[in-house]
């Protein structure tokens, strides 16, 4: 794999910021986009763009055969069954509200328990927390354990036949813990639960095979690996869909229309009311296509190195505090002593290096590890090692800044 | 354009966060506000004692950035002894401030607070910066 010819691809990369070549780490936040998905949207909009699955015109049928061809390069990449179990919403959030907004509230009742982690993105707890309220299902949390991850003998503990829904991220967006997709699903399945996986971290990172890990519903957002932002997908068992109703209404997701009742379209089109993200859709197509060309194994490999270098070399630092486990996926959260990480991430942007500082959506997760606020630095496919040595200088010049006065 | 963070960290700033005035909540009769910055975590609890129209004593607890810590520093030392009225005139005086608006400062002493007209060149720590004045327009405005 050429990182550096990768990197070329992304002209957003090419610039300087705060006179300093930019390095850009924040990729968990939102990836970049290389300019194959930039001009697929362009080109869309320049040669095609036209309402999908309704004009009789030609460019009415060449939108609805791209917005379409997307939804199986999709398929395809996540190897689902059909591409009736690809729904294309607004990004990971719409679709874990899909789910809780239409599973959940027609499955649940009270003495039902949902399980979920404290690891967990703001947008894989509150939709579970507000479902639970609806219902009178109870939350429950499986305990992390001290290295932020899961053990297989708590998910075992907390996961009964009472559970109906488990929800978990399969990456999480602060430790970098990747979860034990499979066995987790298995053991929900054992209790007759279904299972509900974030993706947002996972789908961009890493090779995912719905079919193998066996997951109910898979949950990822477009701008995360090079799309746009405004795409995203839910993929849901086929069985599960069909009898789930819609959560939105209206134009696109219908059969008949009569005057006090309607039937819907079938799968998957009865999720998408109204006219759809066509040119979202399109993009992530080409993204699906460049990531394939770059191929997801490689990614990860170079993730994996690129993690571990960043840990061999942050831990050189004085006073820096690493979270997370070992094994972990493409990022490092940390906090620099006593130095609040906003002010870390503003000498850094100083540096023309972007990284996230905050609670990163994950304020639960903030508490279990009892601070605040913390530094994320996240990479994807187009960071080298030199970036992760140019955090390094950043951050000796935060301490450095920040010394005398703390 | 490179941008000079000594116009962002000016060393009142720091004396401010190393040594922060009127942090440490008290008891009694007093206005208690809790705000936080949703975005990132930053937190206070702003407390007021309000009498006859006068901030008696304001005091705070938090967590949070060198700015937004020193900025409630700095303003619980402002208002102290104001009048609640000139306290509101001078956060509505701050907030232009943070807006690189050009500020007629006649009337007001300002003092230490001038220390962060740089945070308004670095746009993505002026929430920071105002999240002690929010809290304190919270808290006159919830008195009625």
């Amino acid at each position: 794999m050429d990182v550096r010819a990768i990197k070329e691809q992304f002209p957003i990369l090419g610039q300087e910021v705060n006179g300093h070549p930019l390095v850009y780490l924040d990729s968990s936040a939102t990836s970049q986009k290389p300019v194959s998905v930039i001009e697929a949207v362009a080109k869309y909009y320049r040669e095609t763009n036209s309402n999908v699955h309704r004009g009789v015109h030609t460019l009415g049928t060449r939108a609805t055969d791209q917005y379409e061809g997307a939804r199986e390069k999709v398929r395809a990449f996540i190897n689902a069954k059909s591409t009736a179990e690809v729904i294309f919403t607004r990004g990971t959030t719409t679709a874990i509200n899909t789910i809780a907004w239409s599973y959940a509230r027609a499955n649940l009742k009270e003495g039902d328990e949902i399980v979920i982690t404290p690891m967990e993105h703001h947008s894989n707890i509150i939709p579970w927390q507000q479902a639970a309220k609806a219902t009178g299902a109870t939350l429950k949390y499986i305990p992390l354990q001290e290295d932020g991850t899961v053990s297989l003998e708590d998910a075992r503990e907390t996961i009964t036949p009472n559970t109906k829904i488990v929800a978990i991220a399969h990456v999480s967006n602060v430790l970098g813990t990747i979860n034990p997709i499979k066995e987790i699903t298995k053991i929900a399945h054992e209790n007759n639960a279904v299972i509900v996986v974030d993706g947002a971290q996972g789908a961009p990172h890493m090779q995912v095979d719905v079919q193998d890990l066996d997951v109910d519903f898979y949950a990822f957002s477009g701008h995360k690996m090079c799309a746009p932002t405004g795409i995203g997908v839910l993929y849901g068992k086929r069985e599960l869909l069909e009898n789930m109703e819609p959560v939105e209404f209206g134009g696109e997701m219908i059969d008949f229309v009569n005057l006090y009742d309607s039937t819907w379209k079938e799968l998957p089109w009865k999720f998408e009311a109204g006219t759809p993200i066509i040119a979202g859709a399109i993009g992530l197509g080409a993204a699906i296509d460049f990531l394939n060309e770059v191929g997801l194994d490689n990614i990860l490999e170079h993730e994996k190195k690129l993690a571990a270098y960043a840990i061999d070399k942050l831990r050189e630092v004085n006073g820096i505090t690493i979270y997370g486990p070992k094994e972990r996926a493409a990022l490092v959260t940390f906090n620099l002593g006593e130095v609040h990480p906003h002010d870390t991430a503003t000498v850094l942007d100083a540096e023309g290096i972007a990284v996230r500082a905050g609670h990163h959506c994950a304020q639960p997760l903030m508490k279990w590890l009892d601070v605040t606020a913390t530094a994320r630095a996240s990479f994807y496919l187009y960071n080298t090692e030199e970036d992760v040595d140019r955090l390094v200088e950043g951050l000796l010049k935060a301490k450095e800044y920040f010394g005398d006065v703390l | 354009m490179s941008y000079n963070l000594d116009t962002l960290y000016r060393q009142v700033i720091m004396d401010h966060y190393k040594n922060p005035k009127n942090r440490g909540l008290i008891e009694g009769d007093s206005l208690t506000v809790d705000m936080n910055n949703p975005t990132c975590g930053d937190r206070i609890e702003l407390q007021l004692q309000l009498e006859d129209g006068i901030v008696k004593d304001a005091r705070f607890e938090g967590e949070g950035c060198s700015i937004s810590m020193s900025s409630a520093s700095m303003m619980t030392q402002a208002i102290k002894g104001k009048k609640v009225d000139e306290a509101l005139a001078m956060s509505e005086l701050f907030s232009d401030m943070m807006l690189g608006k050009e500020i007629d400062t006649d009337g007001f002493e300002l003092g230490d607070i001038q220390a962060l007209q740089g945070v308004s060149k670095f746009p993505a720590r002026i929430k920071c910066a105002t999240l002690a004045w929010k809290a304190l327009e919270k808290g006159v405005h919830d008195q009625g």
